[in-house]
């Protein structure tokens, strides 16, 4: 991921040991040493996530955004564990974007792995000091003490002081350094890995819940932007007559096209500027603007699409895994088999479209939004404004989805430019059809794949060639091969027992923004993996669950150098940002073997099915999480699509809050099928052709599979939750046992067709 | 200026009678329980009852809801107590919940005129109601406990 600044974890725990103003590495909410101002600080705060008053109330900060995971509430009540703080006593309160809260940018399924060892730490901290302050009070040794929900208990004398009546005292204290402190003993844990209720649930059933798009700041205007229809493109002119006659309308504006590529940034485009929304956007319609459409005019995804299979079948000019000879091994094989695989852009389709308000105050600047990443709004709002980061207040919404579309700032730029024009506060609220438009898009991806088959159908080589633009296009000029992370989604850590493997990546040249979609690269590549697997045991005439546990091999470690891996694996970030937990977070083939055991015995696996419905099967590990899915699916005599039950199985290590993983899972596999079965964005003479869910497709009540979710139980960190059961959702729903249903001699060709019908949002099954 | 009943209170509001309720609700009367989705009614994020029907505010206009009584989700019940509303918490619907009360406006409405609604008639009356979190499966099982308890 680029352009982020992170804090590493490791970053965080020396600051802890160096520094005694600092705790957990990060800046306390004190502005001065505690014991100095005991007077004047009523409430006990060690650290910038805790304050306990002398009420007893607990205030914990949720740094990491809101967008339906879970993750307000789950990161506070890790705290709130080892605190040993009554849950009915807790307020959780979100942050501002600050740096005193470490990476705050929430994407790549990283807060609970990124925080869970933290947020122990900084209730524990605070836990210790609260007992040592009884135990002094009292005047009774270590040990005879402990914390329970909201007290300290002296056991032997049956005493107990409230948290509220030591806060004060426990203010006073030096705060222990972090090897000082006893963590709780798992078995201990109070709320971690039972299911609870998230804070803002009675909020949002009630329709409270407050949203980027319901923020009012007094004397805010409102306004509506006309961007270029292609990307690249930029204003030569425009006349504001019309629009300045609709009423309501008070002011048009110009906002500079950034350069491209734009980054985080802006387009640029033409504002309307209005007394409300709906008068901003009826002006907006009546603006007469001339374009310079730019380099990408010509545009076409039919057409590029094909340039891209195109280079997909031609060997890559960079090869990222070499392992054995896969050209030696594919010449002598039994059999081969081939698949071409293609994944078209998609769009995040959130339902709260990008909004935000911000105020301009001469030298400052405040802004309200929905977004996954305050340090990045933070970044970007000073860079546009030209002014001091230290400058920009972040305030940090619930947001109404996310799913990537929310980690760019470009939206709350817009509303900071307009403010600072305009005078007033204001609030940038797209339209649905700026948003299918003007999205950061899922990449677009054509992927070839060979492999070499022996007499007994085992595999002796795979070949594997990607062809999709990479995402630092968004930010940097002439880049046309993707990074190591890009493919560490699913290409160079295929984890099959393959001796001989080769991938390949080919040059793809960037048309549209691009950008982080839910699960990102592993959704093309997780595809086709995993229906290549398919294809493999359909060529060996094999049975689908026993062939993959045959690809799966042994339970091992992979040692990805060894395997042929050239480039650097990141590791969805823990390389980078933990590097000290790398050993805890290997991929191991036999968790992998594990979720698809528990997902295959708790499925209908062997039922015989009527025809033209089968089973599908597929495994994937991404964001450090293992799952299996199994789908039922039954195609009508109409060509229809049903998937009457799915079973997935997740093992993501320790699980903090299972009911909300659940529901992750549940969700993450309603958008993969929405992925297979409808998401298709095109693009005409550089125009996206779709505009609204009218004609960009999302499921919808009626796709709907009686979904089981199983939780592996083990000791393991913990892993991502939010992304990992989109990838698999959709292979598998290719993979169902529809064999009967395709003229043997056909083979791959037919079976690449249904992959390609399903991905292209038809029914295109090739069903005889 | 059209005067219009929400929630029980009859409101003056200034603005053109062709504006779309949603707009008027949200940014001239402040009620913002009613979300933006889509504007041409695909999405049901915007959901008010109309005379007990549940509609689209994004394409009702001032004009249009004049003279008839319109409840938003805040108008729902007083304490979140409405059985609908029950069934959520109960099976924990929600992720991000923009859309929520909206659904829960739309299974309401359904209720009151289906104590006892079918698989098929859940389907077809919420399959205007998008969640692009995938709440679906609890949508569809706290609507079959509401009615339970209906």
């Amino acid at each position: 991921m680029t352009a982020n600044s992170n804090l590493s974890r490791r970053d965080l725990l020396k600051g802890a040991a160096a520094t005694s103003g600092l705790v957990l590495g990060l800046h306390v909410g004190f502005r001065k040493p505690p014991f100095a101002e005991a007077g004047e600080t009523p409430a006990f705060a060690p650290n910038a996530f805790i304050s306990i008053d002398e009420t007893g109330l607990v205030t914990i900060v949720a740094s990491r955004s809101e967008m339906g995971t879970g993750i307000k509430t789950d990161l506070p009540l890790v705290l709130a564990d080892e605190l040993e703080a009554d849950w009915g006593r807790v307020k959780v309160v979100q942050a501002p974007g600050d740096p005193k809260y470490g990476d705050q940018n929430t994407d790549g399924s990283r807060s609970t792995w990124q925080f869970f060892g933290l947020m122990r730490l900084a209730g524990a901290t605070a836990r210790q000091m609260l007992e040592t302050v009884a135990g002094q009070t009292w005047n009774v040794p270590a040990g005879e003490y402990r914390a329970q929900t909201g007290f300290v208990i002296h056991a032997a004398s049956r005493r107990k002081l409230a948290f509220g009546d030591l806060a004060k005292l426990a203010a006073l204290m030096p705060v222990p350094p972090a090897d000082q402190v006893r963590l709780k003993d798992r078995k201990e844990w109070r709320y971690i890995g039972k299911p609870r209720a998230v804070v803002d649930l009675k909020d949002i059933v009630r329709g409270r819940a407050t949203y980027g798009i319901d923020t009012v700041v007094p004397g805010m205007k409102y306004a509506s932007i006309e961007r270029c229809p292609i990307y690249r493109g930029r204003v030569k002119s425009f006349d504001p007559k019309d629009a300045l006659l609709v009423a309501g309308v008070e002011r048009v504006v110009e906002i500079p096209a950034t350069p491209m590529p734009s980054g985080f940034k802006p387009l640029g485009g033409v504002a309307v500027i209005a007394s409300n929304t709906w008068s901003a956007q009826q002006g907006r319609q009546r603006l007469k603007i001339e374009w310079d459409y730019g380099p990408n005019a010509g545009h076409d995804s039919t057409a590029y699409r094909a340039e891209l299979e195109a280079t997909a079948r031609e060997p890559g000019k960079v090869v990222v895994r070499n392992h054995g000879d896969v050209d030696n091994a594919l010449a002598s094989a039994a059999r081969r088999v081939s698949a071409d695989y293609f994944v078209p852009y998609l769009a995040h389709a959130q339902m709260e479209v990008p909004n935000a308000v911000a105020l301009w105050l001469g030298s400052t600047c405040e802004t309200w939004s929905p977004t996954q990443n305050p340090t990045q709004v933070r970044q970007t709002v000073a860079e546009v404004l030209g002014i001091n980061e230290t400058d920009v207040t972040v305030n940090v919404t619930l947001l109404g989805g996310g799913f990537g579309r929310k980690s760019k700032p470009d939206y709350v730029a817009e509303a900071a430019l307009l403010s600072r024009m305009i005078g007033v506060p204001i609030k940038v609220t797209w339209t649905r059809e700026d948003d299918i438009q003007h999205d950061y898009y899922h990449a677009i991806c054509a992927q070839h794949l060979e492999a070499a088959l022996d007499q007994d159908g085992h595999a002796n080589a795979w070949l594997h060639r990607t062809v999709p633009p990479p995402i630092e296009t968004t930010f940097q000029p002439n880049v046309v091969y993707d990074s190591g992370g890009e493919l560490g989604q699913g290409v160079i850590d295929m984890p099959y027992y393959i001796p001989n493997v080769r991938c390949e990546n080919g040059t793809a040249a960037n048309h549209v923004r691009i950008g982080w979609y839910r699960s990102v690269y592993n959704i093309a590549h997780a595809f086709a993996v995993c229906s290549f697997a398919d294809e493999l045991d359909v060529a060996a005439g094999k049975d689908p669950v026993e062939y993959l546990r045959e690809l799966i091999g042994p339970p091992r470690i992979l040692d990805l150098k060894a395997l042929g891996v050239l480039v650097d694996y990141p590791n969805y970030g823990v390389s980078q940002l933990a590097p000290e937990l790398a050993d805890q977070y290997l991929i191991d083939t036999g968790r992998l073997r594990g979720v698809l055991d528990l997902a295959v015995t708790n499925s209908n696996w062997d039922q015989k099915l009527p025809p033209r419905q089968g089973h599908g099967v597929a495994v994937h590990r991404s964001f450090l999480s293992y799952v299996a899915v199994v789908a039922h699916v039954a195609v009508g005599n109409d060509g229809q699509i049903a998937i009457p039950r799915l079973d997935m199985a997740i093992d993501c290590g320790t699980v903090v809050n299972p009911d909300r993983v659940r529901a992750q899972l549940e969700g993450a596999a309603i958008m993969s099928i929405g992925n297979a079965l409808y998401g298709n964005i095109t693009v005409k003479d550089g125009r996206i052709e779709q505009s609204n869910y009218t004609d960009y497709l999302v499921p919808r009540i009626d796709i709907v599979p009686e979904t089981h979710v199983y939780l592996v139980e083990n000791d393991h960190l913990p892993g991502g939750v939010g992304e990992p059961g989109v990838p698999p959702t959709a292979p598998e729903i290719c993979n169902a046992d529809l064999r009967g249903h395709r003229q043997t001699d056909q083979g791959t060709a037919s079976r690449s067709a249904a992959v390609e019908g399903l991905a292209q949002g038809g029914v295109k099954w090739n069903l005889q | 200026m059209p005067q219009i009943n929400i929630n029980g209170a009859v409101h003056t509001i200034d603005a053109d009678p062709q504006m779309p309720l949603l707009w008027a609700i949200r940014e001239i009367v402040g009620l913002t329980g009613a979300k933006f989705g889509c504007g041409v009614d695909a999405c049901g994020a915007c959901t008010v009852h109309m005379d007990g029907q549940a509609v689209r505010s994004c394409l009702t206009t001032l004009a249009d809801a004049r003279g008839h009584e319109i409840v938003t989700t805040e108008g729902l019940s007083a304490d979140g107590g409405h059985p609908v509303q029950r069934a959520w918490e109960a099976n924990n619907v929600p992720q991000c919940g923009y859309c929520q009360a909206r659904q829960i406006m739309q299974a309401a409405a359904l209720l009151k005129q289906t104590p006892h609604p079918s698989d098929q008639q859940i389907v077809d009356t919420m399959s205007g109601n998008i969640c692009r979190c995938g709440t679906y499966q609890r949508i569809r099982q706290a609507i079959k406990s509401a009615a339970e308890a209906v």
